[in-house]
This record gives structure tokens, sequence and C-alpha cells, in this order.
């Protein structure tokens, strides 16, 4: 349960600065008036939605620690057989990295009221995610053909697991994105479609960090790294 | 009106805020039924937790006449028991519980209590409950399908869980599994609306510290939600493979009938540990909301200022964090090393300090009050015996010299029913009587609601004291019948019998209470906007109950925190939130 653990406490520093920010230490029995609503005096501020997708995030990143965690007890049993990774992996985290960049180019495009570069950044990020998505539906069928069934040992079980929960969260983004593409589509106002392309470009920043770690956990390089840590602190 | 646009990148919502933001409902099923309108889907998730409540008071009185009067009744056998105690479980800690304070509480008060017109997404608002509908059908459904509902108990410990031998293992327990995971998508959408509404939303003049504690407990109770779901998540979605598809992420090497089953190598220790990383902040999911509300319900009835509110927050925020590293008290008896035991032991009694600071400030809070035995006001002292009291024992088990004796003994049963249980439901009577005027307009009847109390506080007494001194004895629960043993004497099963007396009488005073609720709503008297004489900003809105988008054309703005009772000076013995500090008129207030 380590990376869950640790993963909790990163999400609790952030809490506490946080809170660290809201004077706790005030005493709100003495105070009267609405001049100690500091809010104010910040000026501009977080929209709603940012805020939201940040706390979403949050849970997903939950979601996935806690996979990491189970992953990390089971991998010490000793019916643990590991799966050769079709090279085609590889390929298709390539084109998620395309993705995203793709994404943050449609981003600056919309700060830069740049309508085509906006559209075209948008397209590009969709096309590969979903081509991403069909390249882990062809490493699937490759285990399969191969014998690595999902069932026939746990390092498979959780290797489809993984890859499918990672898949449908991306599939979710999909469908963000999509909103957004037919709200540029329909020539929506920038100010709108700058926040939604802004939170369709976190969202796939982050499943791209979540799936560059759960590379690292299926490829075993992690393991490498934990060691070499292990050592260094012996 | 004045048409201001919305904003999307304003954080403090305008004094004056334009029609364009709230959504409208336009026809009779938007309005009622597919409603995204906060106060709607609060009583959408009160109704539907209540309903699926009551199946499973129904099934406690069912386990209750077999225990008390085993071989009596032959349409209990040994595998319906099992199938009433899981969904017991299950449905109470889940369906009912969380449902009810956050989905129903935390939807009508968080954006009341803040200032807010609404929710902050409230599209997603409305979909979080009618996945939580769907969660509780196909919950309620294993009861009709083939083998009915599964009967591996509320852990749905693996192995067990999905062998033959155990009930339901056909479609019960598959179906538990996805109404679970169902039940977590639905409320992760509601959670981030709760979460981000108190961060966002709030009007101006409300900081943080000026935040009633029922919204501080429902919001920290939500952060912990939303941590600690993706556990259950991850733990039923591997289960379910398991029993599926049959892969091995829990299942050991076993032998089944004398086969050998397909499965091998899994871990069950690893299910217990999601279940348990879910299972223990559980515990203070349903028990934060009932700290605050019971905060509010003290300061409001005994009409003085809560005693220590910094260190009320500080506890609150604290015993939210400190839930997640006592996962393992749950898991003593499972093989662990003997220091990891210690660990967790240790963690769990530090738990105690802030818990304790909650109580001494209730109870300080009331120290020369001007008590108002009102029933909101009976609830909340039934809350703090009743906690205290759970809580106390929760102390014997967290110690693990204590515990393994103690485990699965119906010590453990008394315990839990006794700290999130009882005083959980009582917080929620407690807040029901208190705003329920707010919701309808009307008071509940105040004899009705008293005998309620009394039954119910004293029949609870009646079941779950004695449970103790069974458990002590050494009384295994899950036992559907004991049979003849040494260790049980004959008194202990005329003791069974007694509570089992008691158990049929308060889920009757239960009976009584949906009556009150359903009376009340026709022949209650006339509450008026603030029955109570209370401070915060759902009892200042224009209308009771209130109208759509709750404030009227003017957000409310906060002068002061939501405990100003009994202030020397003042002419009358509370001042609200949004009343403007003497002297300054509410025009010339604005920053």
């Amino acid at each position: 349960m380590s990376a869950v653990i640790l993963f909790m406490a990163t999400i609790a520093a952030i809490a506490g600065w946080w809170l660290s920010q809201q004077r706790l230490a005030a005493k709100p029995w003495l105070e009267e008036g609405v001049a100690v609503d500091f809010r104010g005096e910040r000026g501009s501020s977080v929209p709603a939605a940012k805020i939201g997708l940040g706390v979403f995030l949050a849970v997903v990143g939950s979601l996935f620690a806690l996979l990491i965690s189970a992953y990390s007890m089971r991998i010490n049993m000793v019916d643990w057989r590991e799966l050769p990774l079709p090279r085609l992996l590889w390929i298709n985290t390539g084109v998620l990295i395309i993705s995203s960049v793709a994404l943050q180019w449609s981003l600056m495009a919309a700060h830069r009221d740049d309508h085509e570069g906006l559209t075209v950044g948008l397209l590009v990020g969709g096309a590969s995610a979903v081509t991403f998505l069909a390249g882990q539906l062809v490493v699937w069928q490759q285990l399969n053909v191969a014998g690595y069934v999902v069932a026939s040992n746990p390092a498979n079980s959780f290797f489809y697991l993984i890859t499918a929960v990672h898949g449908l969260h991306l599939i979710g983004g999909l469908v963000a994105l999509g909103r957004t593409s037919a709200k540029v589509w329909r020539g929506a106002p920038m100010i709108q479609v700058r926040l939604s392309v802004e939170l369709c470009a976190i969202y796939w920043h982050f499943l791209l960090l979540v799936w560059l770690v759960l590379l690292g956990l299926l490829t075993g390089w992690t393991d490498n790294f934990v060691n070499i840590c292990r050592q260094l602190l012996t | 009106m004045v048409d201001i646009p919305f904003d999307p990148v304003a954080g403090i919502p305008p004094a004056e805020v334009g029609e364009v933001e709230l959504y409208h409902p336009r026809s009779w099923w938007t309005r009622y039924v597919f409603s995204q309108d906060a106060k709607v889907i609060a009583v959408q998730y009160s109704i539907t937790a209540m309903s699926i409540g009551m199946v499973a008071l129904v099934l406690s009185w069912l386990m209750r006449l077999q225990l008390g009067f085993p071989g009596t009744f032959s349409f209990i056998d040994a595998n319906q028991y099992l199938q009433f105690i899981t969904m017991h479980g299950m449905i109470m800690v889940i369906y009912l519980l969380t449902a009810l304070f956050l989905g129903g509480f935390g939807n009508y008060l968080i954006p009341l209590m803040v200032g807010a017109r609404d929710m902050v997404f409230p599209y997603v608002n409305m979909l979080s409950y009618w996945v939580y509908l769907l969660a509780v059908l196909v919950l309620a459904a294993t009861f009709f399908v083939p083998g009915g509902p599964t009967g591996a108990g509320w852990t749905l410990y693996p192995p067990q869980a999905i062998l033959s031998g155990t009930p339901g293992q056909d479609w019960g327990i598959v179906l538990m599994l996805a109404s679970l995971i169902l039940f977590i998508i639905g409320f992760t959408m509601g959670g981030l609306n709760y979460v981000v509404t108190v961060l966002q939303a709030r009007t101006r003049g409300m900081t943080l510290m000026r935040l009633p504690l029922t919204v501080w407990g429902i919001f920290t109770a939500t952060v912990m939600a939303l941590l600690a779901f993706p556990a259950l998540f991850v733990a039923s979605v591997m289960l379910l493979l398991d029993r599926l598809l049959g892969t091995s992420f829990f299942m050991p090497t076993l032998v089944e009938m004398g086969q050998l089953t397909k499965y091998g190598g899994g871990s069950p220790i690893l299910f217990q540990h999601l279940f348990w990383f879910f299972g223990h902040p559980e515990v203070y999911i349903v028990a934060l909301p009932a700290f605050g509300i019971i905060s509010d319900l003290i300061s409001t009835h005994a009409r003085k200022n809560i005693f220590g509110y910094r260190m009320m927050v500080w506890a609150i925020v604290a015993i939210g964090a400190l839930s997640f590293v006592v996962w393992a008290h749950h898991m003593y008896v499972s093989g662990m090393h003997p220091y990891f035991g210690f660990f967790f032991a240790t963690t769990t009694l530090i738990i105690a300090i802030p818990t304790a600071i909650k109580v001494y400030n209730w109870v300080l809070t009331l120290w020369r009050g001007d008590i108002h035995l009102t029933v909101p006001m009976l609830f909340a002292l039934g809350f703090i015996v009743t906690f205290v009291n759970g809580g106390l024992t929760g102390l014997f088990l967290g110690n693990v010299v204590v515990d393994v004796p103690l485990s699965d003994t119906m010590f453990v049963v008394a315990h839990f029913h006794m700290v999130m249980g009882i005083a959980p439901i009582m917080a929620v009577f407690g807040g029901i009587y208190h705003w329920y005027p707010k919701v309808t307009g009307r008071m509940l009847n105040d004899v009705v609601g008293k005998f309620h109390f009394w039954v119910t506080f004293i029949g609870a007494y009646a079941v779950f004291f004695p449970m103790h001194y069974l458990g002590l004895l050494g009384m295994p629960r899950r036992y559907h019948d004991i049979g003849e043993t040494s260790f049980v004497p004959a008194s202990a099963h005329d003791l069974n019998a007694f509570m089992s007396v008691a158990a049929l009488i308060v889920g009757f005073a239960q009976l009584v209470f949906l009556f009150n609720l359903v009376w009340s709503l026709f022949k209650g008297k006339d509450a008026g906007g603030n029955p109570w004489g209370a401070t915060s900003l759902e009892w200042q809105t224009p209308e009771t109950p209130p109208g759509h988008g709750n404030w009227g054309k003017e957000l409310p703005i906060v002068y002061r925190w939501a405990y100003d009772y009994s202030v020397p000076g003042a002419v009358r013995d509370f001042v609200p939130q949004n009343e403007p500090p003497s002297g300054v008129a509410a025009q010339g207030a604005h920053p």
C-alpha cells in the first residue's frame, strides 16, 4: 500500500498548503463585517470548472495509485509470470504524446485567437487519441493470439485491467473533447472555448503522465528505480 | 431584475446575479423529476435512501426474530440469515447513511448555508442522483434473482464471497458488485459538486472560518469519500473479474467440493487491504457530517455559541487526515506482523484525541447554556451519549491484545452499531427534525417526535447494551443458530429474546416517524421562516421553503460567524449571519 500512502501524503501536502492560506487561525467570533473576506483582494480567481477538474484528477489519481498498490502487492506472489510487452506499446505511447502536444498547441492557439490552429490542434489531438485506443486494442489482440489471455496469469490480468481503466478514462476525455470541438464548430466565443480547451489539455497531460507511470510499472523500470533509491538510502 | 451576464472567470459571485447563470425548469418533469435544483435532488436522495433503509430495517427484524427465537420461524434458514445480515449491513452503511448525509443533507444545506443559488454543476448533480437510484435498483433486484442476494457478509471477503456454498453465488454477488460500482460513479459526480461549491460559490463575506460546522463536516467527509471510494471501486472491479472471467487477483489455490478450482495464487489479504482502505474512512464519512450537524443543533438549541469553534474545525480536518492511516486495525486477526499491528493500534488511539476534543466542546457548549429540550436537541444529546459509548468500546477494540479475543464476537457488532449505527442515525433524526420546517414550511409534530426519540433511544440501548455482554461471553457474530454450547448459558438466550422484542419496538417507532413526516407535511403547524431563531444563512431565505435560486434578487452578504447566540447587548438572543454590524447600513457595506 506504499504507492497509495505516498499519493495520499501528496494530497495531504497540497490540502495542508491550501488550508494554511485560509486563515484557519482566525477568531471569527471577534470579527464583524465583510472586510475579513480577503478573496476580493486577490483579484482574478480560478473558474469553478477548473477546480472541479482538479478535484476529479485527485479522484482518478487515487484510483490509479490503488491499482498500482494492488499490482505491487500481487507481483510478490510466487505465481507471477511476466508477460512480454508488444513493441506496439511504444508506438502507442508516442501517439499519446502527440495527442497531448496537439492539445497544448491548440490551447496556445486559442490564447492567440488563432482559430485555424485551434481547430487543427483539436482534430490532431482527437484523432491521435483514437489511434492510441485502437493501438491498445491491437496490443490486446496480439497478446491474446500469443496465448496471454486475461485469466491465465495475474500479470496478464493486471495488464488488461490497467490498460482498460486507462483507456476508459481516455474515452471519457474524448466525450469532453467532442463537446469542445462542437462548441468551436458552432463558433462559440473564444473566452468559453479557451476554458474548455484548457480543461481538455490538462486532462490529457494528466492521462499521459499516468500512462508513463503505468508503463514504467509494467516494464519493471519502476522496480529498478525503487531498488536504486533503496540502495542509496541504506 | 438587472441582467448581469454570468462571467465564468469570476471567483466571487457578484451581489446581484443575472438570470443567465441559473438553470430554469420549464415543465413539471424538469421541475420535480429530472430537476437540476439541489433542493429537489436532496429530497429525491433522502426519499430513496429512506425507502431502501426501510428494507434494511425489515431485514434487521428478521435477523432478530431468528436470533431471539431460534428454530421458531421456519421461513428463515441459515442461507437466508446470511443474506439478511449482508444486505442489512451494506444498505445501512452505504445506501442509507452515506447517501443521506452527503446526497441528502449535503445537497440541501451546502448551497443554502454558503449563500449560493445552487450547486456549481447542476446537471452533473442531477446525473449523480439518477445513477444512485440505478445503483439502489440493481441492489434491490438481487432479492428477486435466482439464488437471491449474496450472503457473503457486508465485507464481501474473498474467497468465500464468490465460491459455491455462499448464498447468492450466481447472481447476487455480481449484482452487488455492479451496484457498488454504480454507487461510486454516482457519488463521485455529486461529491465534485459539494466540494467545488464550498470552495467556489461562497457568498461575499463567507470565509471558511465563518462556515457553519455542518458544512465543514460534510465538506471534509466528501473529500475523504472522493479519495476512499476508489479503493472500494478497485476491489469491486477486481472481485467481479475474479468471479466472471476467472482471474486470480484475490483467489488463492483452493479445493471446492473436492475439486481443484481454476483459481490460484491470489491474495485474499490484498482484498482486505483495499476494502478497509475504503472501509475505515467510511466510518468518518458517516461520522463527520453527524459531528457538524450535532454542533449546530447544540449551539442553536442551547442558545449559546459553539465552544472552541477553531478547535472544532481543526479536529474535523485532523480526524479526516488520520482516518486514512488506521485501516489495518480491522485486520488484526489476518495474520499480520505484530509491529504492523502496533503501528495501527497507535494511530487508532491517536484519533481519540481530536474526537475527544469535539465531545468536550459539545459538553462545554451545553454548560450553562439555555437548553431547550426540543426534539432536535434530544436527539443531539442522545447522539453525544451514544457516540461516547461506542467510541469507548472502540478504544478496547483498537488494542491488538484486546481485539484478538473479541474479534468476530457480538462485542464488535455492539461497538459498531453504537458508534456508526445508532449515533449517526440520531444525528440524521435530529437534523430532520431541525431542518424539516425549512424544507416544507411546517413543523413536525412535537408529541410524536418526543415519543419517537424516547422509544428509539431507550430501545436502542436495550438492544445493544446487552449485546456487549454477549460478546464478552464469546457469542460469535454471523451465526444463524448458536445451538448448545458450554460457554453460552441459558440466560444468554433469554437476553437474546429480550433484545429481539426491543428491536421490534424500536423498528415500530421508526414507522411512527415516517407517519409523522407525511402527516406533518399536510397538517403540521406553520413554521414561519426561522422557527428556532437560528443564525445561519439557510434560515434567512426570503421564502420558506426556499424558492428556486434560494435568495430572490440579491445574494446575502455575510458579516459574522454562524454562532452569535445570546450576544450581550444585542436586541434578540441571536444575530443572523447576514445582519450588518450595528451602525452599518447594508448598502454601505459593499467593499
